[in-house]
């Protein structure tokens, strides 16, 4: 296991409003992380440019940040990606807005594509800011799928390295599962003792997967296991935003198709409603 | 928590009662069945047959408990539409269609739909239906026959009806007015007289029986022929040999056409919808609580209308009226269904040419006073406190209804309910983007409590979703339902919720609320504002004469006194008195310092729909020093013997054979309750004027006549009560 999480981060950079918070929010988790930044910038190299963005980072490259500024045009989403590979970032940041338009829902946005096709992990973040904001609560998920390993890994290392407090691991458990209908009293019961079976499983599963982690990892964290019977995807995100917590880990999704963006599910629900930042990883 | 197996035992130990409930059913059964049939415009045999055949089939299949299936109110619009657009035989055909979609919704678990409706809306619908019955009807209950297209033109012609019956001329058509009042007035102040004896027939068979006892005076005494126009007597009911030999063949024939399937579809949905409503107040009242499987009432439902539609019945559904009489006389499973149906037969066997003595305006007087119930004013009323714009709802259906028909009256509803839910949140994109979404995220707490987060919004459009979740958490439970990521909350959802935290009340657990205040201070949501505030205002300086007697005595006294109304009064909770009864609210309480004991007047209903009666009573409650066994102390008459037979036990005491005869003493654990009852306390009751006294375990509630006490009566109570203390207390 290895870590340093993240080796190098990049992030899509242009003048906008956001641009000193989300370079800021970058550069400060390269230096948590002890990561290279590479900010990619869509559009012609230029010196003053090069220069805005190196003011910008001045404080951080006291404190010791690498970083590197690329320059490419093109495509936004062809030109993220390219970089991406090119200079070997496992985690890229991405400033999304709170609130999308409906009509892009289905069209789109730049980052929801550069979401969908990136192989590195991926941070969104929904308000970036100047100054830190320290983040506590992690909810991460702890679906029955090959990667969880991995991203319960990833969860409390990040977890470490921004100091948070506490980490809850969400198993949700579809209702298909629960073989019963409640259709009155007897059944009821019935779908009550299958439902606590389920819990218990899951919670030994995900409990394998924690012993796993090593142990400097998680003594300092608290660590809570909420078994959730709902939607799969739609309801971490519910109870993120419930619990208030300041960063979701998720597994990287399987790859889509059109029918997936038509009809939401996994991911795709938490990209039309980000209840917090979430890290993605792949 | 192992559950009760209903065992053969159990059954057979429980059918006397049912048996009993059963009869008392089918005594109001009988004349409605035959109101409704003919107010349907079908043959007056067609409505007892409907209850026949559903009282059968449902008892057997059915998922509920304590509902009484037959024909029903709601559906008397569309049947009489139905017949006189298809004609009778086609009637039959659409009946058996509507009851092979019902059972379709059954196996789809289409038992939520209900759910999609915004309650104005249903209001609105039920009130139209009234509206139609009660306008057809009232010009039979006063002697005049009439022909009008639409239920509009009947309700205008109300007043001429009202006018020429002072100008009959025909002696035949007064005495059948004459009928429809008087029963009308029985109907209406049935419910006013409090008296075991008169109330163990139900209103409606006082008019039967009046009816013919009146016509057998002429024939018997007089010796004349019965002074009711022939017309406006009920007409001949066929024998049981006929209805069986003569059943009449469905005619399919026009099952291309639209306007069958669109009798059909009506059928369908109302039935449903009555049904579903139904059974939903039904298990309020259910002394057990158990919950209904609605899905499979809803297959038995339909399979029994398939039955009923060859037999030459309607459609069967579960109704409200006949199953609230069930659960208050005793009625604790589905045999009293059976025996309410089997008890049709016997007097259908038995009587059938009797009840050609019932004059029709007689009948049509319980259709009248079941149509005014519908649509009385006291709904409008509560529509509107919950908030102006349900009364938009409301009558936007309730006129579509009436003038165009059923299922337009229920769309417009929906759409007027949608179109205001934009006005009032000012976004039509709040509603289309998260429809589909699953707003509703439902996760067990540590502690064991349930916590359950709505999103978005919350109104009849997704309601479904946050039933669901409700649904499945054993209701001894404690939940928790945050509404404050929700932007918008209707009132059908609040209103929906209300009944859940009353269930889970009654079941040991409990629903909080959260959230709603931040929508309140947005003031974007006036309905949940709305919902959530009592309306709870009295002028100080209004208070009656006894009110200030009452204020009299408890400086005497040195008691507390407060007049005002109290909603939340659990501490009546668990006695045997109030188990069937719903509590309204307890006002003109006088509290002694220590909260010993307390005399108040509690206002509570019993029964549902027409057979509601609404009771004030005086009562005293005495808090007991630790716990004693409940019972249940009253005063030995024939109805109690009458009741022995039925199943309930008399506790007796064989050293006080003075007490054991004069009172009725009952309660589940016989040695502990012998145990409690020294000689002292025995020969108290014994000495003092009687009263019926209560224990629900942790307290005692003692009262004598339901209705208000006066001065001197709450006196001689409180006297009563602090002496009934001070025995206990010593014992």
């Amino acid at each position: 296991m290895n870590t340093t999480v993240f080796k190098t981060i990049g992030i899509g950079v242009t003048f906008s409003p956001n641009l000193e918070a989300n370079i800021n929010e970058a550069a400060r988790l390269a230096l948590f992380f002890g990561s290279k930044l590479i900010l990619i910038h869509v559009g012609k190299s230029s010196e003053d440019k090069l220069t805005a963005f190196s003011s910008l980072l001045s404080s951080f490259k006291d404190q010791g940040l690498v970083f590197e500024v690329t320059f490419n045009s093109g495509d936004p989403v062809e030109v993220i990606l390219s970089t991406t590979e090119q200079k070997k970032i496992d985690l890229l940041i991405i400033g999304a807005l709170k609130k999308e338009k409906f009509l892009k829902y289905y069209v789109g946005s730049i980052a929801r594509k550069i979401t969908r096709k990136a192989n590195c992990s991926i941070l969104l973040l929904i308000n970036p800011s100047k100054d830190r904001v320290c983040c506590n609560h992690i909810v991460v998920n702890g679906l029955k799928d090959p990667k969880t390993e991995e991203t319960l890994a990833t969860a409390f290392l990040v977890g470490n390295k921004l100091g948070a407090s506490k980490i809850t691991v969400v198993e949700e458990i579809s209702d298909d599962e629960v073989s019963v209908k409640v259709d009155d009293d007897k059944s009821l019961r019935r779908s009550t003792i299958i439902k606590e079976r389920l819990r218990v499983r899951e919670e030994m599963r995900v409990k394998a997967i924690l012993k796993t982690i090593p142990n400097k990892l998680t003594k300092d964290i608290k660590i809570k296991s909420q078994p959730i019977f709902g939607k799969r995807g739609y309801s971490i995100g519910h109870y993120a935003q419930v619990a208030r917590a300041d960063l979701l880990v998720m597994n990287a999704p399987r790859k889509m198709n059109f029918w997936d963006r038509l009809f939401p599910h996994d991911i795709e629900h938490i990209l039309t409603e980000l209840p917090t930042d979430v890290l993605i990883v792949q | 928590m192992r559950p009760k197996k209903p065992s053969l035992i159990g059954l057979v130990k429980t059918l006397p009662k049912n048996m009993f409930s059963g009869l008392v059913v089918s005594l109001i059964a009988l004349p409605l069945g035959l109101g409704l049939a003919m107010a349907s415009e079908a043959p007056p045999i067609a409505g007892v047959i409907t209850a026949i055949v559903g009282g059968v089939i449902v008892s057997f299949l059915g998922g509920s408990f304590v509902t009484i299936s037959g024909p029903g109110n709601g559906l008397v619009g569309v049947v009489l539409v139905a017949i006189t657009t298809l004609g009778l035989t086609a009637t039959y055909a659409a009946i058996i269609c509507s009851g092979v979609l019902l059972i379709i919704l059954g196996f789809l678990r289409m038992g939520k739909l209900a759910d999609y409706f915004p309650s104005s809306a249903i209001q609105g619908m039920l009130a139209a239906i009234g509206l139609i019955i009660l306008g057809k009807q009232f010009h039979i209950m006063l002697g005049n026959k009439i022909t009008k297209n639409s239920g509009i033109d009947y309700l205008l012609e109300i007043p001429n009806t009202i006018i020429s019956v002072f100008h009959f001329e025909d002696k035949g058509l007064i005495y059948a007015a004459l009928a429809g009042v008087l029963s009308l007035g029985i109907m209406v102040f049935y419910s006013k007289i409090r008296n075991k004896y008169l109330q163990l027939i139900p209103a409606p068979m006082w008019i039967v029986l009046f009816s013919i006892g009146f016509s057998y005076y002429y024939e018997l005494i007089l010796k004349a022929p019965n002074p009711i126009s022939l017309d406006y007597m009920i007409p001949a009911i066929p024998d049981i040999g006929t209805i069986i030999t003569e059943v009449p063949a469905p005619d399919f024939k026009m099952i291309g056409t639209f306007s069958f399937w669109s009798s059909v579809i009506a059928l369908t949905l109302i039935a449903s919808i009555e049904s579903l409503l139904s059974i939903k107040a039904v298990d309020k009242l259910d002394l057990e609580k158990r919950r209904s499987n609605v899905n499979k009432d809803i297959k038995a439902l339909g399979l029994a209308t398939v039955a009923s539609g060859f037999l030459g019945g309607l459609n069967v559904v579960t109704v409200i009226a006949r199953s609230s009489v069930n659960v208050n006389n005793g009625g604790s499973n589905r045999s009293s269904n059976f025996f309410h149906s089997l008890f049709l037969v016997v007097f259908i066997l038995l009587f059938s040419t009797e009840l050609t003595r019932i004059p029709l305006s007689a009948l049509m007087a319980i259709l009248v006073y079941t149509g005014y119930k519908l649509a009385s004013p006291v709904i409008v009323r509560k529509i509107f406190t919950i908030g102006k714009e349900q009364l938009i709802i409301f009558f936007s259906t309730l006129l579509v209804t009436l003038k165009v028909g059923l299922i337009s009256g229920i769309s417009a509803g929906l759409i007027a309910t949608f179109i205001i839910h934009v006005v009032v949140t000012k976004s039509f994109g709040l509603f289309v983007k998260n429809i589909l979404k699953p707003n509703v995220l439902m996760y067990k707490e540590e502690d064991g409590s349930y916590f359950i987060s709505v999103k978005h919004f919350c109104s009849f459009l997704n309601f479904n979703t946050l039933k669901t979740s409700l649904e499945a958490i054993p209701e001894n439970n404690d939940v928790i339902i945050d509404f404050s990521l929700c932007g918008f909350v209707d009132h059908s959802s609040m209103e929906n919720i209300d009944d859940y935290q009353e269930l889970f009340h009654k079941k040991g657990g409990n629903i909080e609320v959260i959230g709603l205040d931040v929508l309140g201070a947005e003031s974007k949501h006036p309905f949940a504002l709305r919902r959530m505030l009592p309306v709870q205002k009295m002028m100080p300086d209004n208070k009656t004469k006894r009110q200030k007697n009452l204020g009299i005595i408890s400086d005497k006294f040195e008691l507390s006194y407060e007049y005002e109304k109290k909603y939340n009064n659990s501490f009546l909770e668990g006695f045997v008195y109030f188990q069937t009864k719903k509590i309204e609210y307890i006002s003109n309480e006088l509290k002694e310092k220590n909260s010993k004991y307390q005399s108040f007047d509690v206002v509570f209903s019993e029964g549902e729909f027409i057979a509601k009666e609404v009771v004030r009573t005086t009562m005293l409650y005495i808090k007991a020093p630790n716990e004693i066994p409940a019972f249940t102390l009253d005063k030995e008459g024939i109805l109690e013997r009458f009741y022995a037979l039925a199943g309930y036990e008399d506790i007796d005491f064989e050293r006080h054979e003075d007490f054991s005869n004069r009172f009725y003493l009952r309660g589940e654990d016989p040695d502990n309750i012998k145990r409690f009852f020294t000689d002292d306390l025995v020969r108290f009751f014994e000495s003092n004027p009687y009263y019926h006294v209560e224990s629900n375990k942790k307290g005692v509630l003692v009262y004598n006549k339901e209705r208000v006490a006066s001065i001197k009566e709450v006196k001689a109570l409180i006297d009563f009560g602090v002496r009934l203390s001070s025995v206990i207390n010593k014992s």
